[in-house]
């Protein structure tokens, strides 16, 4: 990664423009050429740099619901649970922490009422109780990452 | 404004990427049988109402050194806990903010709050500095590091579709 490329993470993590020449325009902003733009997008993807170029979503304001969800996973199931629980497409994050409860996870659906379903889903298939743990108010979202 | 069909189509075809060609937005429109205009009509709507927070690059902050990784965590009595989230969110460091219910008995705290930084030591320090300037030292609480990620991607919400991403383990 070089001076270049984390202008382009830098930059490029508070939006990209809606026009018929996006890229155009976004390279035009960072002095550099259109093709040697979406070659570094491409190249950025590959190695994993990226996780992907594109839109965040807001579930709710989809009309869908999300929530942080958390288990209590034996040490000796981990994995297996670990398996279970990322086979649903609705999770879309999932993390080992160290506490008590060990596996965080974040669920989207398309509905609310979906949500209790895969919450149900996940319970039976592990036999562990998800401690559901909906958004009661947001105080900040700013994930971003200078480089 | 409530999506329609369309919308959750384009949501889709994107939501793992825009194509890197010159005209993204003509490529997806393609895809979907729709006009290129159509497309960035819909788009523009689907952001400016918020259902599209972002656009742009989605990093894996592991893979860029952001290893440290720290749901602070604190019980705040409920009349309190507006006050002290609003001031949380001033911090530099911090990259989420959120009041959740409690569990109880297995889970006592209610404000949630993430800490990215390089390394723990430093995120260690962020948190304290949080406790002195909101006064919440006297407070429960617990910081619950993240020991492995497995799986970060966008979320889906029609037919799932092989998800590349899952069981990737990052230490």
């Amino acid at each position: 990664m070089d001076d270049m490329d984390r202008r382009i993470i830098n930059e490029l993590q508070d939006g990209f423009p809606v026009t018929e020449r996006p890229y155009a325009e976004a390279a035009k902003q960072l002095q550099m050429d259109e093709d040697e733009l979406i070659e570094r997008i491409g190249k950025l993807c590959k190695d994993g740099t990226l996780n992907r170029f594109g839109p965040m979503f807001n579930a709710e304001n989809l009309g869908g619901a999300v929530t942080l969800a958390a288990i209590r996973a034996p040490e000796n199931r981990f994995d297996e649970i670990t398996d279970m629980v990322n086979a649903h497409p609705e999770v879309s994050q999932n993390y080992a922490r160290e506490d008590d409860l060990n596996m965080w996870f974040v669920i989207a659906t398309e509905t609310p009422g979906r949500l209790s379903k895969v919450i149900a889903e996940i319970e039976y298939e592990t036999g562990l109780e998800v401690f559901d743990m909906p958004k009661i108010e947001e105080f900040y979202v700013g994930l971003r990452f200078a480089v | 404004m409530t999506p329609d069909a369309t919308d959750k189509c384009l949501l889709n075809a994107i939501a793992d990427g825009l194509p890197l060609t010159p005209r993204p937005y003509e490529t997806v429109a393609d895809g979907l049988g729709i006009g290129e205009d159509e497309v960035l009509d819909r788009l523009e709507r689907l952001r400016d109402s918020g259902i599209i927070t972002r656009f742009g690059v989605v990093v894996r902050h592991r893979e860029l050194g952001w290893r440290a990784n720290a749901m602070a965590v604190w019980d705040v009595p409920d009349g309190l806990v507006d006050t002290v989230g609003e001031k949380i969110r001033s911090f530099p460091f911090v990259t989420l903010c959120y009041q959740r219910p409690r569990r109880l008995p297995d889970w006592p705290y209610n404000l949630f709050c993430m800490v990215h930084g390089r390394d723990r030591a430093t995120v260690r320090q962020q948190i304290l500095e949080i406790n002195d300037a909101c006064d919440l030292r006297a407070l429960p609480q617990d910081v619950l590091f993240s020991l492995r990620q497995f799986k970060q991607c966008g979320a889906h919400y029609a037919p799932a579709r092989p998800d590349k991403t899952k069981h990737r383990e990052v230490a």
